[in-house]
């Protein structure tokens, strides 16, 4: 018991530690005043004084760190440097929900794209279809998802007007306009997402029809399509797993390039307008959330397997 | 069903090929095959690995068809049925009710993230139409019946969680679930413990007989054959080179392949210290067969005749038919004198 | 038979590829040396036309210009120069310290294996682009500092394939063999082991070229990265931005086909790489 949860965990938590200080540390070389970032220019040095001490930029890094850690811990992320000086917490509580909502919307776009594809692919493999679907998705993987999305905006929402413009309906507002407005962010997201997972899936669903068991359940009378579904999928879908695992990374990044291109005030946006305003508290508590969901949820992604496959469950689950 | 439950045969083969395109040339991996079986008649094909006794299995019940990398030609009836004139849906209608296989290896054979239940009870309920909880019923029932214990308990663990020769008796008890007619059994011991090997032929042969069902029993044992058929059908290179009554044809092989195969394997009757003998060379390329007989490169008794001209399976008394230009002089006489 | 035409047609789309990629390295190794317009100087262009249509090869804006009336062509060219640039080094940087790290953390195994893997998960654990704009806070946007920060990307990948090949390797008889003979630590790892991690670390460096060339235009598109008007393919299609793009096409069309070809063929490049070099990774 201790083994398989707690060495885990204790692992996450030296791993998000070290991010904390990665984080922290990197910030602290942020080039440029912070106090003249919050008052602007053309103060008085002693204001400008009164602020650093404020901060606490004056401490030794070590204290300073302290200060911030122990704040984390207690759910303090500090206060934005840029106007208005609102509590980080509140900003990322705002934001997180957009980058969320995509993400997943997204996420669950590809796989309702990429499993009906991988098995039609799979089932004629070799086929005209299998081919086209091949070089598709491989271009697909070569085309970065703000040249798909500036090229969507242009043609469906700029141009045909399919796609209500940059703004954002929170759910809570109304669920049909909010969904009308996350669905082209969510398919840019989608779309590499899709290649990739149909990709995999496609090879490893071929080399899972060539198994006996696949031929035996043909045997019994079985359909393709219940072959497909029910005997070839789950066994085929343990590098999809993983690969889901692997493209997390990619989708946080696909998030926060579709809410830069769509204006979407989700984490991404956060991120990058913070960043570009040297607000660093505002970075660094977002980094760390981001970082704390991400290896958070690839740690979920590892305890799948088991669920997968029975005959891991004793050895890895 | 509608078929003709007076049809003299359960099983009707007719000079049936199967042809795999391949990029090396096309493989005649079955050629010009002929048999039938009628109910409760077991037979056994036996030869070499690549003989193409497994693809004739899977042929014979149209598992292998014709597609863009597969030529099958002749006929195989089952059940007055020609399976490869049906469409493919009523292809898979057969499979279960009418004709059922075991396969070779239970370690591959059963889905490794399907319970066992789920494996047979699927089946049920696709051919029967049976509820959920009849299939379950059922399913515990067949698994009885297959000689496992505990089945209610079984029905829920894994493949990996049961022994070899479990699996397999839950592969025969998936095979038997609809009542087949006719039952392929593809060397379905090969992949077991020299122990459960006897076992599981030996479940095999009752149930057969319990249900009076027909079974083509592939195998390269020939001891697996031998006590547990009625007929046997010796092949080499894709052909029939020797077939009739398994006793007889043991007894007194016609072919020297036959009699070759039969000399390799060690027995009891055998003075202590016999050189077991082997059959020089290989198997032939199938993708280039060798002219005339295929067996003459490595038959002892090779003659121009043979490296020229195919032979076409004659029939020798006593029910048997042999493919060979110079069958085993002594065979034939005994055969002969045998009077059947 | 129909698996050879396959094939063939397969390895047209191929060498087309590396064409494409000799045709656009060619033209950033040599973009100084080639007649090509204004790509940077937006005080020059304050005098030529702005949004002029591609006017083809034999015109004076063969791609047409941008809103600084800057030289699309030349800019594309100068783009490439500077994202292969990028793109390149970081690479380089990261496939020699990763590789490195990997090889011997691998082979000497203990705590700095365990220090090494917990570094190197630590890295893994925030996502490339958030790492990216973390560290465009800092950085100056400069080709070098951006190198660097794209190399950051590279390195865990790296030391884990090393790290896994050299564990594999250091395992196999003939190395054992040569430890018993009394062979040095520094001589079996460089003589026994290097040599097999070599080709799968260079398939991965291949791979990865393809996976930053888009990470460095999706700095510059997103601002964080090289600034305008020094041109990059990124910042370059952020310009058909708001509106842009709906009149004039080839803004973005022009940087965009110049990305996605160039990104394809080291895809190729790659796969083909790994086949051959790393045949376990290559699962795509």
């Amino acid at each position: 018991m201790a083994r398989r949860f707690l060495l885990p965990l204790l692992e996450l938590v030296a791993v998000l530690f070290l991010v904390s200080i990665g984080v922290f540390l990197l910030l602290s070389l942020v080039p440029g005043d912070p106090a003249i970032a919050v008052l602007g220019e053309g103060r008085t040095p002693q204001e400008y004084d009164a602020l650093r001490a404020q901060l606490g930029l004056d401490d030794p890094l070590l204290t300073r760190y302290g200060d911030w850690l122990g704040g984390v811990l207690h759910g303090d992320l500090g206060t934005s440097l840029v106007p208005p000086q609102t509590d980080v917490l509140d900003r990322i509580a705002r934001a997180f929900p957009v980058s969320l909502e995509l993400a997943v919307v997204g996420l669950v776009m590809a796989l309702v794209i990429a499993l009906p594809l991988a098995m039609w692919s799979a089932y004629h493999q070799g086929g005209r279809a299998d081919r086209a679907i091949s070089a598709i998705t491989f271009g697909l993987l070569s085309m970065p998802s703000f040249l798909i999305g500036i090229v969507l905006i242009a043609v469906l929402v700029n141009t045909l007007g399919w796609f209500p413009r940059n703004e954002w309906v929170r759910p809570g507002e109304s669920l049909t306009g909010n969904l009308s407005h996350a669905f082209l962010p969510a398919l840019t997201i989608a779309l590499m997402e899709a290649a990739m997972f149909t990709r995999i899936l496609r090879n490893d669903l071929v080399t899972t029809l060539h198994e006996d068991f696949i031929l035996a359940a043909r045997a019994r009378g079985m359909s393709p399509l219940r072959i497909m579904v029910s005997d070839a999928l789950r066994p085929s879908s343990f590098s999809l797993v993983t690969v889901l695992g692997l493209s997390i990374g990619r989708l946080v990044g696909s998030t926060v390039i579709v809410e830069y291109l769509f204006a979407l005030p989700g984490m991404g946006k956060l991120v990058i307008d913070a960043a570009n305003q040297g607000n660093y508290p505002v970075v660094q508590g977002a980094v760390l959330v981001i970082a704390g969901v991400y290896v958070g949820s690839n740690a979920l992604i590892d305890r799948t397997y088991g669920l997968l496959d029975p005959r891991t469950r004793r050895a890895h689950a | 069903m509608t078929t003709d439950v007076n049809a003299p045969h359960v099983l009707e083969v007719e000079d049936l090929r199967t042809v795999f395109h391949t990029p090396r040339g096309d493989v005649h991996a079955v050629d010009g095959v002929s048999f039938s079986l009628a109910a409760g008649e077991t037979l056994g094909l036996v030869g070499e690995s690549g003989s193409g006794k497994s693809v004739l299995g899977r042929t014979v019940m149209g598992l292998v068809a014709s597609g863009p990398r597969t030529t099958v030609t002749g006929r195989v009836r089952i059940g007055g049925r020609d399976v490869h004139a049906l469409k493919p849906a009523e292809r898979r209608r057969l499979w279960g009710p009418e004709v059922a296989m075991v396969f070779q290896d239970p370690m591959t054979s059963l889905n490794p993230v399907k319970r066992v239940g789920t494996h047979l009870t699927e089946t049920l309920r696709r051919h029967l139409g049976c509820s959920r909880t009849e299939a379950t019923e059922r399913a515990v029932d067949l698994l009885r019946q297959v000689g496992i214990p505990e089945p209610a308990r079984r029905m829920g663990q894994y493949p990996h969680e049961l022994s070899g020769g479990m699996r397999q008796r839950v592969v025969i008890a998936i095979a038997l679930a609809c009542d087949p007619r006719l039952l392929i059994a593809d060397e379905p011991t090969t992949a077991l413990d020299v122990t459960v090997q006897k076992q599981i032929l030996d479940l095999l042969a009752s149930l057969v007989a319990e249900r009076t069902m027909a079974m083509v029993l592939v195998s390269h044992d020939l001891g697996a054959v031998a006590g547990r058929t009625d007929r046997v059908q010796v092949m080499y290179a894709g052909r029939t080179v020797e077939s009739g009554p398994t006793r007889p044809v043991f007894d007194v092989p016609a072919h020297p392949y036959t009699d070759a195969l039969l000399a390799s394997i060690p027995r009891l009757d055998n003075p202590p210290h016999t050189l077991l003998r082997t059959i020089e060379g290989n198997p032939p390329d199938m993708a280039r067969p060798p002219a005339g007989c295929r067996f003459g490169p490595r038959c002892a008794f090779v003659t121009d005749q043979c490296r020229e001209a195919q032979p076409e399976a004659a029939v020798v008394p006593g029910g048997r038919a042999v493919a060979c230009h110079h069958p085993l002089s002594r065979s034939i006489l005994e055969g002969a004198g045998d009077g059947r | 038979m129909r698996t050879p035409s396959r094939r063939r047609r397969v390895d047209v789309v191929f060498w087309l590829g590396m064409a494409w990629l000799t045709v656009v390295l060619g033209a950033a190794v040599l973009a100084p040396l080639l007649p090509l317009g204004n790509a940077d100087d937006s005080v020059k262009g304050l005098t030529a036309p702005i949004f002029a249509s591609p006017e083809g090869l034999g015109g004076a804006y063969p791609l047409g210009t941008n809103n600084y009336g800057l030289d699309v062509l030349a800019r594309v060219v100068y783009g490439a120069r500077t994202s292969l640039l990028v793109a390149l080094l970081a690479v380089l940087i990261g496939t020699c310290v990763g590789g490195l790290v990997g090889l011997v953390s691998g082979f000497v195994r203990g705590t700095t294996d365990r220090v090494v893997g917990i570094l190197s998960n630590a890295l893994l654990a925030v996502p490339p682009l958030i790492l990216l704009i973390a560290l465009g806070t800092v950085l100056d946007p400069s080709v070098r500092s951006i190198a660097f920060a794209l190399s950051l990307l590279t390195i865990p990948s790296m030391v884990r394939l090393a790290r896994a090949n050299t564990i594999t390797v250091a395992q196999r008889e003939y190395v054992l063999a040569a430890r018993a003979l009394g062979a040095g630590r520094l001589r079996l790892m460089l003589r026994e082991v290097l040599p097999n991690v070599v080709l799968p670390v260079l398939s991965l460096a291949v791979v990865m070229i393809s996976v930053l060339v888009v990470a460095e235009a999706s700095l510059s598109f997103l601002g964080i990265g090289i600034e305008q008007p020094r041109p990059t393919w990124g910042n370059m299609i952020a310009e058909g931005q708001g509106g842009v793009m709906e009149q004039h096409p080839y803004i973005v069309v022009v940087p965009g086909i110049c990305l996605f070809l160039t990104v394809f063929s080291f895809n190729l490049l790659g796969e083909k790489a790994q086949q051959r070099w790393d045949p376990r990774s290559a699962k795509l």
